[in-house]
């Protein structure tokens, strides 16, 4: 069971590299990206990235008490990039009058 | 302006809205023992019904849930400081708190704290502000 936590800890650390170095790609396409939509869609990946890291240092902490953040993070960024979606076709994100 | 539909994030809200509501109660629920709590509770409640008003527009979301916000933070304070003002009856300090065991039918044996209600008024007190800066601000002529 001890050499098991090891090698649980070596593949997150793994991980954990993995996904920063996804996340610095990411960071380029925001920084980079020739339109609007571009930089949307990978502030959303990054967001997803985010909630890997999350599980990931809940892995490394040995808690459950980040599993509630990770939950929190996927809502909020399904309604950040709703609301961009929509600022970006629109112009508004809440409609005055609908139809 | 062409008329957009909006089929998927309609059908979508239906389902989420109520994913949230129940995942905001759980946050305001296990605030006692685990993380969470009235403030993000609020935020949660906030935060779905934000969704519906993208999804749905100001005047039918106006008309399901027709509820003064401005209001609803009054309604929280005046709950929070009552639990504050309570514990004079009892000759306690301000903002003192108890808390007691129950039998329920379902649940079984229940720790209920006063400091549910304080949680309570928080709650209230940030759905209205939290909605009330936003539809304030969505609200304006561009």
């Amino acid at each position: 069971m001890n050499q098991l936590d090891g090698i649980i800890d070596i593949v997150a650390a793994i991980c954990m590299v993995t996904i920063t170095i996804s996340i610095a790609l990411l960071l380029y396409r925001v920084v980079k990206g020739p339109t609007n939509p571009d930089r949307a869609v990978a502030l959303d990946a990054i967001g997803l990235n985010l909630m890997a890291i999350a599980g990931l240092v809940a892995i490394l902490l040995g808690t459950t008490r980040l599993n509630d953040v990770i939950l929190l993070i996927g809502i909020l960024l399904f309604i950040g990039t709703i609301a961009l979606a929509k600022y970006l076709e629109k112009g508004v994100i809440i409609d005055r009058e609908h139809d | 302006m062409t008329r957009s539909n909006d089929l998927i994030l309609r059908t979508m809200t239906v389902l989420i809205a109520f994913i949230l509501f129940g995942f905001s109660i759980y946050l305001f629920f296990a605030g006692h023992n685990k993380p969470g709590g009235g403030f993000i509770g609020g935020l949660m409640t906030s935060a779905a019904i934000v969704l519906m008003y993208m999804a749905y527009g100001m005047e039918a979301i106006n008309k399901v849930i027709p509820i003064n916000y401005r209001v609803l933070t009054a309604i929280g304070l005046t709950i929070a400081v009552a639990t504050g003002i309570g514990s004079f009856i009892f000759g306690e300090p301000f903002l003192s708190q108890t808390f007691d065991y129950f039998h329920f039918p379902i649940f079984g044996e229940l720790e209920l704290a006063t400091a549910l209600l304080f949680d309570l008024g928080v709650y209230l007190t940030v759905i209205g502000v939290t909605l009330t800066i936003i539809l304030t601000i969505s609200n304006d002529r561009s």
